[in-house]
């Protein structure tokens, strides 16, 4: 080979193959197919295995990158998953859904050459391989040190928390609202990007390792905090309820039949399996749905309306593309599945039949202002500028705001005037002794991997606040 | 899983189921209710906790089955189990010492009446209780709300028994005996709650209402059982059930319990009842 041509192959990503767009608008399955061995053995061979790895501080759980990828160049694959392991409890989730490009991968050394190491496919295939080879392997876990946790909520923070203190000897046990964990792993984020097999497996290791799970259970109304802490026996508590309540336009006609909140819609299509045939639970499918808003959730849920069967899904977003909070990759694979973009447009009313059924929204043009307190510029409504999208399903996706059963039904605890819980961020710990927090109830809706960092980082100082305490 | 204790049959289609659900049972009270699922091929529907034994560890649900889930729940047996269930949710009922409380149930409504008729007495009211039904046979517990009240009433609009006529004809009566309430509880079909409280609320009663919207997970995720209150959109889930009625746009709230007739009524068609052996 040439010096040329290794210059080259260093600077060119191994891409990933994916389902056909127009057959896979049709079919819930999952969108990437993943590297083959041969295909991640070069990606990894692409990785510079930086002496002071800048990708590494870019992760929110640390995962040690460079040398997970040296594994899988060197064709361990299983002691590749093992490595991700130590520090990353769900690498099969993350390698879907972490954000990479704008954490490890912008960091890295190969994007100023062209592409960044393919972390995200990288971390993907090596938990696939270990999970498709029943290469899965228990770590060592600490002898029972005889302190008790519970973690509120199943989603990312609450399975990292518990996956760390699981390791150092605590027992463990969370509890989980619905009828299935993970939280919006379950719920949320659907089966074409994110396959819940994987979600139940990751959650099974976490299970072999000792955590229980209590599904069913409503912290806040069955126990409260105190009575946890109190009644139930345990040491400490770790809340990672999410901010699951979802939030509306305040616009005329919003509560019409047919309007759906992101979450709603969702968890009819995920959670409740809505998207099978015969499926007890009832979805408006609408030949034609608009969904509002401009991140990862407005493109799943725009996503899952084309695979139900709609003939025309768009997305209406105030601002322009650029300012789009969805990642890169779903804005593109969302229009190769043939989503519409109205940018620059707001929606100002919803209008319904006589019998409530919705049967369009009006919408205004905007156009881009000065910068407001995001920074972003601030998108401003063009005069006379209505006009009218014909839809039968609206989705709301303009984000969520933090569950208020646990801030209600815990006095003591310290609340933010968005209704966030207060944790200090290196820490996780809240006003109130041995309560920790953190994910999406401290931050306000955010990633899969914040709200994982967030969990590790309090079961840190669990562990070194439980080991402090006076026996 | 949760254990079906009793089964028992209060009607033509409405059941009472007795559940084995000790944590639930100590920590319910008057107004919350419990979200279940039968089995993995339902949905999760919301029901009132009817009733409830802390000490024997039980609670109670009253049900109508209408659809798909509810007849899934109505065809298991005594000692099979509920696959899944949740609860207490929602806010209580706020009860407190009224003086003379007027309590209007109607059809399958009475049941999420009953506990609130209960905790009222217990709290020292006198307790006027108004039950209707289409017919006579369609009653529910009017014996069991009868031991808890000052008086009970009954309207039936075949008059098969009690007054011929709707309950807020009764109600229409009382107030033109001059008689004076200082609160109201209605719960039945949403028309019923519709014409009932534009009754109740003009007559100047304090009236709350128990709402029964559509819902999937009961903890305010979903957003689905919206409903506008004095122009502010309500989740019942955490905001409720239970709302001053005067507020409350019936319309929308008619419109959006139709969302999924059709779907409903195809779910009803195809469901093969396994108890009649259709």
């Amino acid at each position: 080979m040439s010096n040329t041509e290794v210059s080259r192959k260093k600077a060119t990503r191994v891409p990933m193959r994916e389902q056909d767009p127009e057959r896979r608008a049709r079919n819930f399955s999952e969108v990437p197919h993943g590297y083959s061995e041969q295909e991640a053995m070069e990606e990894a061979k692409r990785c510079l295995q930086c002496k002071k790895p800048l990708c590494v501080d870019g992760c929110p759980v640390n995962v040690k990158i460079p040398e997970f990828i040296k594994l899988i160049a060197d064709g361990k694959f299983a002691e590749a998953a093992r490595k991700l392991k130590e520090t990353n409890a769900l690498p099969a989730v993350c390698g879907r859904v972490c954000p990479q490009e704008e954490q490890c991968e912008i960091r890295c050394i190969l994007q100023k050459k062209g592409n960044a190491i393919a972390v995200g496919n990288l971390e993907r295939f090596a938990a696939d391989w270990e999970r498709d080879h029943n290469a899965v392997k228990l770590p060592e876990i600490k002898p029972s040190n005889g302190k008790k946790v519970a973690i509120v909520g199943s989603g990312p923070a609450g399975l990292t928390c518990a996956g760390e203190l699981i390791k150092e000897g605590f027992d463990v046990t969370i509890f989980e609202a619905l009828h299935e964990a993970g939280g919006v792993l379950v719920y949320g984020i659907p089966e074409f990007r994110l396959p819940k097999e994987i979600v139940k497996q990751e959650i099974d290791y976490l299970t072999k390792l000792g955590v229980k799970i209590e599904k069913n259970f409503i912290i806040g109304k069955i126990a409260t905090i105190d009575e946890l802490l109190t009644e139930e026996g345990f040491d400490a508590v770790f809340v990672g309820s999410g901010a699951g309540l979802p939030s509306f336009m305040k616009i005329k006609g919003e509560n019409s039949i047919g309007v759906y909140s992101a979450n709603e819609y969702l968890t009819r299509s995920n959670l409740m399996k809505a998207f099978e045939k015969n499926s007890p639970t009832p979805i408006m499918k609408g030949k034609k749905v608009v969904t509002v808003g401009g991140g990862n959730v407005a493109m799943d849920a725009a996503r899952t309306a084309i695979r139900l069967g709609a003939e025309n899904s768009s997305i209406v977003y105030r601002r322009s593309e650029s300012e789009m909070p969805a990642r890169v990759a779903e804005v593109h694979h969302a229009k190769e599945e043939g989503i519409e973009f109205n940018l620059l447009c707001n929606p100002v009313e919803i209008l319904s039949d006589d019998k409530g059924f919705v049967k369009g929204i009006k919408c205004i043009r905007m156009e881009l202002g000065e910068p407001d307190a995001s920074g972003r510029r601030r998108p401003v409504p063009i005069d006379g500028s209505e006009f009218m999208i014909d839809c039968e399903v609206v989705v709301i996706a303009i984000g969520n705001s933090p569950n208020p059963l646990i801030p209600e039904s815990t006095p003591e605890l310290e609340i933010s005037k968005w209704g966030t819980i207060v944790a200090d961020e290196t820490t996780g710990q809240t006003s109130k002794k041995y309560v920790y927090a953190g994910g999406d109830i401290v931050t306000g809706a955010a990633t899969v991997i914040l709200a994982m960092g967030a969990g590790k980082i309090a079961a840190e100082n669990i562990c070194k606040d439980l080991r402090d305490q006076k026996q | 899983m949760t254990k079906i204790l009793k089964k028992e049959q209060l009607s033509d289609s409405v059941w009472r189921f007795r559940l084995q659900a000790p944590r639930i049972a100590k920590k319910r009270k008057a107004g919350q209710f419990i979200i279940l699922r039968p089995s993995g091929d339902s949905e999760r529907i919301p029901l009132t906790i009817a009733n409830a034994d802390p000490a024997a560890g039980w609670i109670e649900i009253i049900f109508q089955a209408v659809g798909k889930t509810t007849m899934i729940l109505r065809d298991l047996k005594e000692g099979d189990s509920v696959l899944d269930l949740a609860g207490p949710l929602g806010k209580p009922t706020h009860i407190e010492n009224f003086g003379k409380v007027l309590c209007i149930g109607g059809g399958v409504g009475v049941a999420p009446l009953y506990p609130i008729i209960s905790a009222l007495y217990e709290a020292g009211n006198e307790v006027t209780s108004v039950l209707g039904a289409r017919t006579k046979d369609l009653l529910i517990l009017d014996t069991e709300i009868s031991e808890k009240s000052s008086r009970t009433l009954i309207a039936t609009d075949d008059g098969s028994a009690g007054k011929k006529g709707f309950v807020s004809d009764v109600f229409n009566e009382l107030i033109s005996n001059g008689e004076i309430f200082d609160a109201a509880f209605v719960i039945g079909p949403v028309m019923m709650m519709k014409v009932t409280t534009s009754l109740t609320v003009k007559a100047g009663i304090k009236t709350y209402v128990s709402l029964n919207p559509i819902m999937i997970d009961g903890t305010g995720m979903c957003g689905g059982c919206r409903i506008t209150v004095n122009d502010k959109t309500k989740f019942a889930c955490i905001d409720g059930p239970e709302f001053d009625a005067s507020g409350i746009d019936w319309d929308e709230m008619v419109k959006r319990l139709g969302s999924y007739r059709d779907f409903e009524s195809d779910a009803r068609d195809q469901h093969t009842c396994r108890l009649e052996g259709k």
